[in-house]
């Protein structure tokens, strides 16, 4: 996303073909076994086997099935699925799963970075503790502030169900916790006996991580590391998409490109697709308004050059990317502080036409969305996914996978009795194919978006090329994708509908 | 801090006592109220009350140690250890794993007797099966070694195979080996009999205590914050299993322990109506996958399939331990390979699956020893599903590490150290263990690599020499050539051979060694370990002088081969040191030297002197400083041509004597640090070249040395004229065991230096009364190699008919046409068995065969290297040499 890099449908796909190769490719003495690093497109040879194809597309799958451990309140939620696909190297996006641990509630998470990875990372480790913070009650909040006072242990505000994943952040946590803390410290004196409504939560949350970010790097900060770090989360960007799910009250903030949508299915069977964000992009009719009432008419041919915000951003809100939110002033005064920006790998440059920032934002649309029976399960992911595929094929698809899925006959249960018995059963299950197919919904998509063809169809070939591609082509052929599809548990909805 | 309370919280979430306190927050729960107070210091802590923990308690307070406090998050022996199949087996591949295993045997076997406490150990013997020749060879060759350390074993035909165990199927079987003193155990019962022994020895031990973190200070640990509070402590040992790798990045500064969980399943069955007796042998079917024990009048049978789940890989959590669940679609293939292997038992009566996640490391080795980091710092973990067979005899070596500062075998192949911090992503472990743990069960072949990780460090010039068809090998994660494939060859062959016989690249590596004979090769050797020592004023010197026992002291630019040893005289690690200037120093040593070296480095220098120590292996350096990253080893007799040609200066050995060190220009480029010396014995130069030039420097080298018919060579080459002129490599041949005096390295090892070293004394009194152990290099004599087994390494060296040691690598010279083996002859006293001095007379007056996988072949043995080699004429100055034909 950023730096620009995206062919236009057409020639992708003719450089693919090319790489696909019908039978007049390389002599055979110039074939080279598959690997990652090489340029030069005659040195593919695919040979990625199904076998090798499903271990590339399941590296980072993951699967949690929501305990009941809390039988008073009856979950809405019954397991999510999830799965990430790199393009870049290293991958620039995150995702995490967590529950509020002093308010119900859990919490899904899509972060699309770009220009690095470290702002997705500091927000995807972040954003979470300011939603649950700002959902504390008055009475929570004074507990924490007072442990914190007496050297006390916290009480825990987290319980990460699938964390984003190796920190590099560990060093600057302590200054993190003094910034959440400085946070938690303005809602009390806000005097709310119930915290804030979720929908403020949110509003409020992304808002002011992205300040923090802001602030941070702004602070003189003594260490070196402290230092280069916050300013790679600063002048990196992340996009954001998060659904917040408390009982039947889900509510979806999104900044940026990712997206969120709900597979309902009517009484009558059929399926359909609720889409619970708009992306923030230049084809936004609403963002392009909003946009052009926030700056100067003068601008209005300049705020969205090629589709892009100042001809540079592809999202019209996000967390961090300073460079399109300071003053050129700001921005010279914090980099003459001695940074050394190349070994920082930091994208330094002003667009042209940068007159009146801030330009981007990374203030939320919040949605509210009462859980119904019908909605059986949301699809949280990021861009790399909704390139490919439309939010109707992905209802479609999880929907094929689930059908697929709970075709599981013959079934295991009740489960036979001797070895012989055992054996022949597990010898059909195998036989039905029913094992061999993705065992996770994240998977499923992931592999459709990027194995079918223009016509929605399944190419295995095109799939394994997709996956052998080089690290330094992968990126102009498909972005990261990430995937988490949460499964609703259509019963205890309607059960607390009866309550009602 | 933040952090610290993040993990805190995680940690308490996912322990299964938090969620009690979770519920019930208000009232006082049951584990707070009988929460019983630590004692405030102990000499060693230990974590984990599995086999590990137990054994290394019980082996510390046997040996005397009695301020002993060891620690279970949960019950005692309740991890992986109570799951264990129970299974002891000594068929082993490495000889120091059959030694522990050897010893586990014997420990568990007395262990009733000794505490009162039943442990359910039956001696039933194992039987191994072999479907294939190959892998029938490869259990001979595990047999032969048996058999020297002496663990009964035999190969044994199909006929007596079923002979042995009632329902066999021995149809497609080659053969097999009985190894009649293996055993069953009960691995939870063992971890508490030994901790019952320890604690009547003084061990305190509590259980349902998580450790948090180590408390360290100035590298050293000085205590452990526990969720009962803090206990001060000098030691610290982690044997937490699968997770140790977390427990090792608690702390502030992070220990990195690189091991991963896999998902394994074994089924239990109901009894047989004719119960199976109970001394009914374990039955091992690797082609199949598979193992097959009695239990309990039924069978226990599980295995290593070829798509293992892994588990845990974002650490320790709850659910997942609680969705551990059977998966019978999962083990299906191995159920059939079960009813294949004994289709009778098709109508016994299913138990159970049990799903016990077990660990795996990198290479399928266990990982023990002292953090290179921390002192203090003790690891015992990561035992690829063997931990019931290791536990007694990894136990006792750690013990023994922990009292004495070594253990009393080598233990290098197990050594934490040989791993860096590289090998600690998560995505690397997931990825490797996925490799390894079917790896458990595939065919071990001589020089198969990990496919898996790779590409993880590489030269600059990687894609160069990947393009001229290098085919590589991985070394400490560093991707080195093993040969050139020549365009016309056929690669896809080449790379699936697997063999015991002689290998496809045969002709390849000829080639090459053939160049390097008489023209010139270039050979990548980038990833050799590369330090610099220096100092403002002359501490350099004195703390060099001090740590290696050759002289230091000599002109600048000169090079000195020398040993880096411990008190005892064995080598810690064997290097060059080149005198760059007055106050700075160059030191070469292998490539898997990188963590040990700087460790012991670390540890030996003054704490608070002016040296510098740094690392220049793969360093980015700035204009300041010098880089020497990439390294280039030009050999062959043309060497000199090309180097002369490219910069200019006169390369004669008046000019340029060997084992000399110059800062020339090569082409366009200044300030290469050019060395002569090859690491092989052949004349030529290495060239140190900053990473930047590197690619230039190469260019330039291949284009002016094609009129000397230059090529690129790889490691195969190198490793073939190395062990022709006998050239020992540390980590193979030597190690911390073996001393200058054992290898005929006296000339290396300046006694009268003028000042204390390492391992002087130790070296002095070798001297005086003699070595009991000598290095020899093996010329095979009847060996056909197109036809007979290839050795390898670890093969039993026959003196007269007596066995006198083993093996440490081999090579086939191409100069000599014959296989060249190099290894130890020991003198066993006939009667005692006790070792005895060795003379260069004893080893010049015996006929000698060398063991491969059961078959002798006769041997001359050499203390000396073939002159004839050396072709090249032989200068007055040229130390490389005269040091090798000693004196």
């Amino acid at each position: 996303m950023w730096p620009p890099l995206s062919l236009p449908g057409c020639r992708r796909l003719a450089v693919l073909d090319a790489l696909l190769g019908s039978g007049d490719g390389a002599e055979s003495g110039d074939e080279k076994a598959y690997r990652h690093t090489s340029t030069e497109e005659e040195d593919f040879h695919l040979q990625l086997s199904p076998e090798q194809v499903n271990a590339v597309l399941r590296a980072g799958e993951s699967t949690y099935k929501i305990l009941d451990l809390d039988s008073k309140v009856p979950r809405s939620v019954l397991q999510f699925e999830s799965n990430q696909l790199a393009a870049n190297s290293p991958v620039e996006d995150r995702r995490g799963v967590a529950s509020c641990l002093q308010t119900s509630g859990l919490m899904f998470g899509i972060f699309d970075g770009h220009g690095g990875h470290a702002c997705a990372q500091a927000v995807s480790e972040r954003l979470f503790y300011y939603v649950a913070v700002s959902l504390m009650s008055h009475q929570t909040l004074e507990q924490m502030e007072g442990a914190m006072e007496n050297m006390k242990p916290l009480l825990p505000i987290l319980q990460w169900l699938k964390h984003p994943g190796d920190s590099i952040y560990k060093d600057v946590t302590s200054v993190h916790l003094d910034h959440l803390r400085v946070y938690w410290q303005e809602l009390l004196d806000l005097h709310m006996e119930m915290g804030l409504s979720i929908e403020e939560a949110l509003m409020y949350s992304f808002q002011r991580l992205d300040s923090d970010i802001s602030l941070e790097v702004q602070a003189p900060l003594e260490d070196e590391v402290t230092k280069n770090l916050s300013l790679q989360v600063a002048f990196s960007g992340a996009t954001a998409c998060m659904a917040h799910i408390s009982g039947v009250h889900l509510h979806v903030a999104n900044a940026g490109d990712c997206r969120a949508i709900l597979g309902v299915q009517e009484d009558n069977g059929m399926w359909s697709c609720l889409p619970l964000t708009r992306d923030h992009n230049a084809w936004n009719e609403a963002e392009l308004s909003r946009l052009k009432r926030e700056h100067p008419e003068s601008e209005n041919r300049t705020i969205i050059m090629d589709d892009r915000l100042l001809g540079v951003l592809m999202p019209c809100r996000a967390f961090g990317d300073v460079q399109l939110k300071w003053s050129k002033e700001l921005q010279r005064n914090v980099l003459e502080r001695g940074f050394d920006t190349e070994a920082l790998n930091i994208y330094q440059f002003t667009p042209s036409h940068y007159y009146t920032p801030p330009y981007l934002t990374a203030k939320p649309e919040v949605t509210y969305h009462r859980l119904r029976p019908q909605d059986k399960f949301l699809v949280l992911a990021s861009d790399g996914l909704w390139d490919m595929l439309g939010n109707e094929d992905v209802v479609r698809l999880v929907v094929g996978y689930l059908s697929e899925a709970g075709r599981h006959k013959p079934d295991l249960t009740p489960r036979p009795t001797n070895l012989g018995l055992m054996q022949s059963l597990l010898l059909q299950r195998k036989a039905s194919g029913l094992h061999a197919a993705d065992q996770n919904a994240a998977t499923h998509l992931i592999r459709h978006a990027i194995g079918s063809n223009e016509y929605g169809e399944m190419e295995p070939e095109r799939l394994a090329a997709m996956l052998t591609l080089p690290e330094d082509l992968a990126r102009m052929y498909r972005d990261d994708i990430t995937v988490t599809v949460v499964y609703f548990n259509s019963q205890s909805i309607d059960a607390s509908y009866k309550v009602d | 801090m933040f952090y610290r309370f993040l993990s805190i919280i995680q940690r308490q979430r996912t322990s299964p006592r938090w969620q009690t306190w979770c519920l019930s927050r208000s009232s006082v729960s049951a584990a707070e109220a009988h929460s019983v107070t630590l004692p405030a210091q102990a000499q060693v802590v230990i974590c984990g009350g599995g086999i590990m923990g137990t054994s290394v308690a019980y082996h510390l307070s046997r040996m005397g140690w009695k301020d002993i406090i060891l620690l279970e998050q949960g019950r005692l022996a309740a991890g992986s250890t109570r799951f264990c199949a129970g299974i002891l087996s000594t068929a082993r591949h490495l000889t120091i794993e059959q030694k522990m295993a050897d010893y586990s045997n014997k420990l568990y076997q007395q262990l009733e007797q000794e505490t009162g406490i039943q442990t359910g150990y039956i001696r039933t013997g194992s039987v191994f099966l072999a479907q294939t020749q190959d892998r029938l060879i490869s259990l001979k060759r595990i047999n032969s070694r048996l058999n020297v350390i002496g663990i009964p074993s035999e190969i044994i035909s199909p006929k007596k195979v079923a002979e042995l165990h009632p329902f066999l199927n021995v149809h497609n079987l080659v053969g097999a080996m009985h190894v009649p003193e293996d055993a069953v155990v009960s691995s939870a019962d063992v971890a508490l009999a030994l901790a019952s022994a320890a604690s009547q020895n003084g061990v305190q031990i509590y259980d349902r205590t998580s450790v948090l973190h180590v408390m360290v200070k100035k590298g050293q640990v000085t205590g452990v914050e526990t969720d009962k509070g803090q206990i001060e402590c000098q030691y610290f040992v982690n044997c937490a299993g699968q997770w140790a790798y977390e427990l090792g990045l608690s702390n502030e500064e992070p220990v990195s322990i690189p091991l991963h969980a896999c998902e394994h399943f074994y089924l239990l069955t109901r009894p047989l109506e004719t119960p199976l007796q109970n001394n009914t042998p374990t039955i091992v079917d690797p082609d199949g996958r598979i193992y097959i024990r009695n239990w309990q009048g039924g069978i226990l049978s599980g295995g290593f399939e070829k798509n293992p789940k892994p588990i845990f890989t974002e650490g320790k959590n709850q659910l997942e331990i609680q969705n551990l669940q059977e998966d019978w679609d999962h083990f299906e293939p191995l159920l059939s390979s079960l009813l294949r292997r004994m289709p009778e038992l098709e109508t016994l009566e299913i138990m159970k699956l049990v799903n016990c996640p077990e660990t795996f490391t990198p290479d399928m080795r266990c990982i023990m020893g002292e953090s290179p980091v921390i002192r203090g710092y003790f690891v015992l973990a990561g035992m690829n599903s063997a931990g019931l067979s290791f536990g007694g005899g990894a136990g006792k070596y750690l013990a023994e590490w922990i009292v004495h500062g070594y253990p009393s075998e080598n233990v290098w192949e197990l050594d934490l150290k040989r791993f860096g911090a590289l090998q600690s992503s998560r995505t690397f472990l997931r990825h490797r263990v996925m490799e390894v743990m079917p790896l458990i069960y595939d065919l071990k072949v001589p020089r198969w690599d990990f496919q898996t990780g790779r590409q993880l460090r590489t030269s600059p010039l990687y894609d160069r020499l990947d393009a001229q068809g290098a085919r590589w090998m991985e070394k400490h994660g560093f991707e080195r050539p093993k040969y050139f494939v020549p365009p016309d060859k056929d690669l896809l062959a080449l790379e699936q051979s697997k063999t015991f016989y002689k290998p496809d690249w045969f002709d390849i590596v000829e080639s090459e060694v053939k160049c390097c004979k008489e023209a010139v090769c270039v050979i990548d050797m980038s990833s050799f370990t590369k330090f610099e020592i220096t100092s403002i004023g002359d501490q350099a010197l004195e703390v060099l002088q001090f740590l290696f026992s050759n002289d230091l002291d000599v002109p600048v630019g000169h090079i000195v081969h020398t040993g880096m040893l411990n008190e005892a005289g064995g080598y810690e690690n064997d290097c060059s040191i080149a005198r760059l200037s007055k106050r700075s120093f160059f030191m070469i040593s292998p490539t898997d030297q990188q963590v040990h070296c700087w460790a012991w480095l670390r540890k030996h220098m003054p704490e608070d002197s002016s040296l510098v120590l740094e690392d220049v292996t793969w360093k980015y350096t700035g204009e300041s400083l010098r880089a020497a990253d990439t390294a280039l080893n030009l050999i062959g007799p043309r060497a000199v041509d090309v180097l002369s040609e490219l910069s200019y200066a006169p390369m004669t050995p008046d000019h340029f004597p060997t084992l000399f060190c110059k800062e020339m220009s090569v082409g366009y480029a200044n300030g290469i640090r050019v060395m002569s010396m090859t690491h092989t014995g052949e004349p030529g130069f290495m060239l140190y070249i900053p990473i930047e030039y590197a690619l230039h420097v190469y260019n330039e080298v291949m284009n002016v040395g094609q009129k000397y018919g230059i090529r690129n060579a790889g490691y195969y080459a190198l490793r073939s004229l190395r062990i022709e002129k006998f050239f020992a490599f540390w980590g193979q041949d030597l190690n911390t065991l073996t001393t200058p005096m054992e290898c005929g390295r006296e000339s290396r090892v300046k006694l009268e230096k003028g000042m204390d070293f390492m391992g002087h004394d130790a070296l002095l009194q070798q001297k005086q009364n003699g070595v009991y152990k000598r290095f020899t290099m093996f010329i095979l004599e009847d060996h056909d190699t197109d036809l007979d087994l290839w050795p390898w390494w670890g093969e039993p060296i026959y003196r007269n008919g007596q066995y006198v040691g083993q093996t440490t690598s081999s090579a086939y010279s191409y100069t000599l046409e014959r296989h060249v083996c190099l290894g130890f002859v020991h003198n066993f006293s006939k009667d005692t068995g006790e070792e005895q001095v060795v003379t260069a007379d004893f080893v010049n007056r015996g006929e000698y065969e060398i063991d491969i996988a059961g078959c002798r072949f006769q041997a001359k043995a050499k203390l000396y290297p073939v002159t004839s080699l050396f072709t090249h004429k032989r200068r007055k100055d040229d130390v490389e040499l005269s040091d090798l034909h000693g004196k």
